[in-house]
């Protein structure tokens, strides 16, 4: 069975973002770039498919600009086999929003045919959560979302959820996409030879256009702001005036 | 000129020449690596193995593992085949951890691998060098004596021909990794050779071998020294290295080094600059962070400078070497300014943390103690600075 993996390449998550002057988005000229860590544990998942001989095969697929291709290659370090890059943007200020991504996805798949994909649940740029979605009712796939742990049973994936108030095993018909949450597994460092293999891995180069799908964006982004400062707190002399404090307030 | 904004762009003070884009995709993936296993696997155990002075051996397998253990030596022998530049990358990471950290995988890496795999037989890369790649075995490399410090080539140790092999006759001093080692790449006048300087190949186990630990160290305490005992130690032809003869042997080791040590010290000194700068943003006194206090500022500034100048050098010299254009020269200019600096920069970041900074917690003050060692061993700030003035002058002034 092939595994499709799609990562985003995203502003790394100990980066301190900046809001740009415009409020357009947050600044990423000359930030350090990351794969999404949900789609780290996305592929991790895959390779560990691959080890227990349930995947054969393992395409990690990108869409953003032509520098997610660092991106890929970190997969294929990681132990994918090969990769698509769609460029879909010259500026990294461009973020391709989840249905474009999704429909993008969608040809891909038609002409891959893979057996499952393992998406991150979300990006940890936009937190918009809905690509892993939107593809599956494109497709008109089983989806199985917020997974914390993934087996395969023949033609079937049992998925356990992390779900409000704890977890919900499913079971989905394959082929299935399913999202990746962040107890699924602990991703793995590229080690150092599997970065010198992963020069000579194939990786393919695509546009947006070759799968005529539109990528110009449906969404207007208002205003883009700073989260409020934490106010400076109070210390209290004893657990009454705590207390007393909290009932003022009506907290308690 | 068209294309070209005048507007500059926005400075980013924890990279502030841009050093990842001077850097290849896959020189960053390495270095990316190397740093994350440094700070998720190393940084949090090198303050217990720092306060008792404990090394785990098993951190050479976990470095293996993740092939940090000869990045240069080509894969045929379980090496990476990767860049000196992808070298220093990951001596700057692991050191950004701790410097004996460091010194454990440059000995390993450039002090026992690089010579097999440089000056030794085909049998002997083939024995040695994919397990000193896995880690399986810890390598240790003996070239000082008690009596022979800056000057080596005044060694004592020997090596008498024997029938068959040579008995080797000596100790050697300050030896890290050799209590735990089970390769010893040892340095020693050959008398059959007209008593020029020949490397050995020794094996933990043989008769009249022995490494006691070195203790009571108060510096680099997490990465384990000791002597090196020779009490006529009998080896075979086959432990001969064959392939070099002279002082330009254990040289040559020392160059690749001494060159990875320029890259880590920064490593080193980056992690006070970040440490001591968020120091300065959280601690306020009378009123205000200490980073808003003139003083203040002007010491981050100078870590900036020197830290930015030195990686700049560093890269330089690593793309020379990676184009066979270096001399040993350049190295002891790294080599010196970069230990030098990164060790007053460590200095400051333990004065300006205050009475906080002697604490382990807040890590300066270890990075400090190591830098004093690190600034020694490989080359003494002053014996480098004969070196560069041999080259300038013609005069050489070390005697």
């Amino acid at each position: 069975m092939k595994i499709l993996v799609p990562i985003k390449r995203v502003v790394d998550y100990n980066v301190k973002v900046r809001v740009r002057a415009d409020g357009s988005g947050v600044d990423l000229a000359n930030v350090k770039m990351s794969m999404n860590p949900f789609d780290e544990i996305a592929v991790e998942e895959a390779i560990r498919l691959k080890e227990a001989g349930v995947a054969t095969e393992i395409v990690a697929v990108s869409i953003g600009v032509k520098q997610a291709q660092e991106t890929l290659r970190t997969a294929l370090a990681m132990g994918a086999d090969r990769a698509i890059l769609i460029v879909a943007a010259d500026d990294v200020h461009t973020d391709i929003e989840p249905l474009a991504v999704a429909k993008l996805l969608k040809a891909v798949i038609e002409a891959e045919a893979p057996g499952l994909v393992i998406a991150g649940k979300q990006a940890i740029d936009n937190d918009m959560n809905a690509t892993g979605q939107m593809l599956a009712a494109l497709l008109g796939w089983s989806q199985a979302t917020f997974a914390s742990e993934v087996k395969v049973e023949g033609d079937i994936a049992v998925v356990t959820r992390e779900v409000d108030g704890g977890l919900q095993t499913i079971s989905v018909k394959l082929p299935a996409i399913v999202t990746a949450d962040l107890r699924l597994n602990e991703p793995r460092y590229a080690s150092l030879p599997n970065i010198m293999k992963a020069k000579k891995k194939p990786l393919d180069e695509k546009t947006a256009a070759d799968y005529g799908v539109d990528v110009s964006p449906r969404l207007e982004v208002v205003k883009t702001s700073e989260p409020a400062s934490r106010s400076a707190g109070e210390m209290v002399p004893d657990v009454d005036t705590l207390v007393a404090k909290l009932k003022d307030k009506g907290l308690v | 000129m068209s294309a070209t904004s005048h507007k500059g762009v926005q400075f980013n003070w924890a990279d502030p020449f841009l050093l990842d884009d001077q850097i290849t995709d896959e020189e960053r993936m390495i270095s990316e690596s190397a740093h994350q296993f440094a700070q998720d696997r190393l940084l949090s155990r090198v303050q217990e193995a720092y306060l008792n002075e404990q090394t785990d051996p098993e951190i050479f397998r976990e470095m293996g593992a993740l092939g940090l253990l000869g990045v240069t030596v080509p894969e045929e022998y379980g090496g990476v085949g990767a860049s000196y530049v992808s070298y220093g990358l990951v001596a700057r990471a692991v050191e950004r951890v701790d410097s004996g950290y460091r010194s454990m995988m440059s000995v390993q890496s450039s002090l026992v691998m690089f010579p097999i795999y440089a000056y030794g037989s085909e049998e002997q890369k083939q024995k040695y060098l994919p397990k000193l790649a896995s880690g399986e075995y810890i390598g240790c490399f003996g070239l000082t004596e008690p009596d022979a410090g800056s000057d080596p080539a005044g060694m004592k140790t020997r090596a008498i021909k024997t029938e068959g092999g040579y008995r080797l006759i000596g100790s050697k001093m300050w030896i890290s990794n050799s209590p735990i080692a089970d390769v010893f790449v040892v340095w020693a006048k050959s008398e059959a050779h007209g008593g020029k300087v020949r490397g050995f190949i020794l094996e933990k186990g043989m008769k009249g071998l022995s490494a006691p630990k070195i203790g009571g160290k108060l510096s680099l305490r997490a990465s384990i020294t000791g002597e090196i005992v020779m009490d006529n130690v009998e080896v075979s032809e086959d432990a001969l290295l064959p392939n070099v003869q002279g002082m330009s042997g254990p040289f040559g080791c020392l160059n690749r080094a001494r060159y990875g040590i320029a890259w880590g010290v920064m490593g080193a000194a980056e992690d006070c600059l970040h440490r001591t700068r968020q120091y300065g943003l959280d601690r306020k006194q009378f009123d205000r962070p200490l980073a808003a206090t003139q003083l203040y500022q002007k010491k981050l500034a100078d870590m900036e400078t020197e830290i930015a100048l030195g990686l700049q050098a560093c890269l330089r010299v690593g793309r020379l070497f990676d184009e066979g254009r270096f001399a040993p020269e350049m190295i002891s200019l790294i080599k010196r300014n970069n230990c030098g600096k990164a060790l007053e920069i460590a200095r400051n970041s333990r004065d300006m943390h205050g009475g906080n900074g002697i604490q382990i917690e807040y890590h300066v003050m270890r990075h400090a103690q190591n830098l004093e060692t690190v600034n020694t061993y490989e080359g003494t700030h002053d014996v480098h600075a004969l070196i560069l003035g041999r080259a300038i002058t013609d005069l050489q002034a070390f005697a």
